[in-house]
């Protein structure tokens, strides 16, 4: 059984009023932001179910954007976000739906730019998060390692190719999460690492053949 | 050579007996040997949150903005003027702990900076008890840290079996944890033994179990805000009688184990969905009008 800290009971230092509704919603927005990776003309979000009816009282808005944005969970200037400078530089709308095939605090970030880029998440309680979909793939990780993304065409050897790459440079995975929809058509890979993959090993993935998808995402700070 | 898998209360109690040692040393040990940190880098952790809660109580004190929703942000400044009119039955330390858990809670529902120990809704109550009493009573910042994480250890074997949310098991595993880490924690300051911190929070638990979750609206304000203070008061209690040997005839892991059973037990109406109790009365529905019509 992993061993709890009693850290984790006495932090995070937070803005309020909620976990999961204010510091989710931060911890989302920053999350998506280093998929996303690039600078975005303009972001859509679509929040649902509770988030969708309960987030005006929380601030959930006003978290999902300074996430975007690159503010931390425990910057006071959240509470007035709408009128940073960061925020007047992007343009952004906030739609509300209601979907109960979905989590009930779900949020789509649709990223418009020189790059396009939908990202779909789920705020999970406690603060925590998960990225279910990238485009038109689905993943899951959660923001707390370096984590390596794959989206595959489901061929033999992949897991393997792809590994060997990593630890030839002697970088430790911590996990490796791998998830396939029918057999012969798309798969994914998360692959969790102590440290950073730098940019040669970065291209030597890239170089692989069949794969959709190549994304590094950066673990958060908190 | 210290114990490092420790998962209940019984097994801290045990270990701490055999290295001759305070739980809150235990704690910092066994965390600094599996974070691979030292234990003052886990120190200056604690040290770093405590800092945080003595700055929401400072904001909270001087404001009275209201929340988002514009249902509550106003009432520790009446409790303050009320104070300098008339000061408490209870004395200082009283208006203290009950200013400072206002304060600190409120300060959360206006978005400001807050420590979620152990949840944003009950922010309130370990800080508020720990400073008041710190203030009051002459204790270092060395012994408020020990204190702290005194109470952050007890949340966390109480975690090791029940989620700390009010979705899984009401008010009581939120509101009703925080009181009874700060009721280890006063202890642990005014110089209680390992024994009597253990009771302290025995007894802080034991008269919260089937503490429900039904926030109005949805929103973490009513009941949550006022509840604070009432339960860091309900923490000294506590700390009051264990620290005069009085113990819980039933022992701390077994408390545990009835807030998981009642927890369990608990309608899921009453976990956080808001779907009974104060959420569904009459003026909640009401007041879920009026702010959903914005
Ligand atoms: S009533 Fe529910 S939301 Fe409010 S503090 Fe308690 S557990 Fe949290």
């Amino acid at each position: 059984m992993a061993q709890s800290s009693f850290i984790d009971i006495i932090t995070p230092i937070m803005v309020g009023p909620s976990s999961s509704h204010t510091a989710g919603a931060v911890r989302l927005g920053l999350l998506a932001r280093n998929v996303y990776d690039a600078s975005p003309h303009k972001v859509t979000f679509r929040l649902y179910n509770s988030y969708a009816q309960t987030g005006f009282g929380h601030g959930t808005d006003k978290g999902l954007l300074a996430g975007v944005l690159g503010f931390a969970v425990d910057d006071k200037r959240i509470r007035h976000i709408f009128e940073q400078p960061e925020a007047k530089q992007i343009a952004y709308e906030f739609q509300y739906l209601e979907d109960f095939n979905r989590h009930p605090n779900a949020v789509d970030f649709i990223f418009e730019g020189d790059l396009n880029m939908f990202v779909a998440g789920d705020s999970v309680g406690a603060g925590e998060v998960v990225i279910r979909k990238i485009n038109e793939f689905s993943v899951k990780f959660t923001g707390k390692f370096n984590t390596l993304l794959l989206v595959y065409r489901d061929v033999p050897g992949m897991i393997s190719r792809v590994t060997k790459v990593i630890q030839e440079k002697n970088i430790n995975i911590a996990s490796l999460h791998c998830d396939r929809y029918a057999k012969g058509e798309e798969a994914s890979m998360c692959i969790c690492v102590d440290g950073e993959l730098d940019e040669e090993i970065l291209k030597l993935i890239e170089g692989i053949e069949n794969l959709y998808l190549v994304r590094y995402v950066r673990k958060l700070e908190h | 050579m210290i114990e490092k898998d420790i998962n209940s209360f019984e097994q801290l109690y045990k270990a701490c007996n055999i290295a001759n040692v305070s739980i809150y040393k235990l704690a910092q040990t066994r965390e600094a040997y599996l974070s691979e940190k030292t234990e003052n880098e886990v120190r200056e952790i604690v040290k770093r949150s405590l800092e945080a809660m003595k700055d929401a109580i400072k904001s909270g004190l001087n404001s009275n903005e209201l929340s988002l929703s514009g249902m509550c942000g106003a009432d520790c400044e009446r409790l303050q003027k009320r104070f300098q009119r008339k000061p408490a039955l209870f004395g200082n330390t009283f208006e203290k702990i009950t200013a400072y858990a206002l304060a600190t809670s409120e300060e959360n529902l206006r978005m400001g900076k807050i420590v979620a120990c152990p949840t944003a809704g009950s922010c309130g109550i370990v800080p508020s008890v720990l400073v008041a009493v710190g203030e009051n009573f002459n204790i270092s910042e060395y012994e408020q840290i020990n204190a702290l994480i005194t109470a952050g250890e007890i949340g966390r074997i109480v975690s090791n079996k029940v989620a700390l949310a009010g979705a899984v098991a009401g008010c009581q595993a939120e509101c009703g944890v925080a009181s009874a880490m700060s009721a280890g924690a006063v202890c642990q300051m005014l110089g209680g033994s390992n024994k009597q911190i253990l009771n302290a929070v025995a007894l802080a638990l034991k008269n919260l179990l089937g503490l429900t979750c039904d926030p109005v609206c949805g929103l973490v304000e009513i009941p949550c805000v006022k509840r604070n203070p009432f339960l860091a008061i309900h923490a000294v209690t506590a700390a009051e009688l264990a620290l005069a040997d009085i113990e819980s005839k039933i022992p701390l892991d077994e408390i545990v184990d009835a807030l998981e059973q009642t927890g369990k037990l608990m309608s899921p109406t009453l976990k956080e969905s808001s779907q009974a109790g104060l959420a569904k009365t009459k003026t909640a529905l009401e007041l879920e009008k009026s702010l959903f019509k914005k």
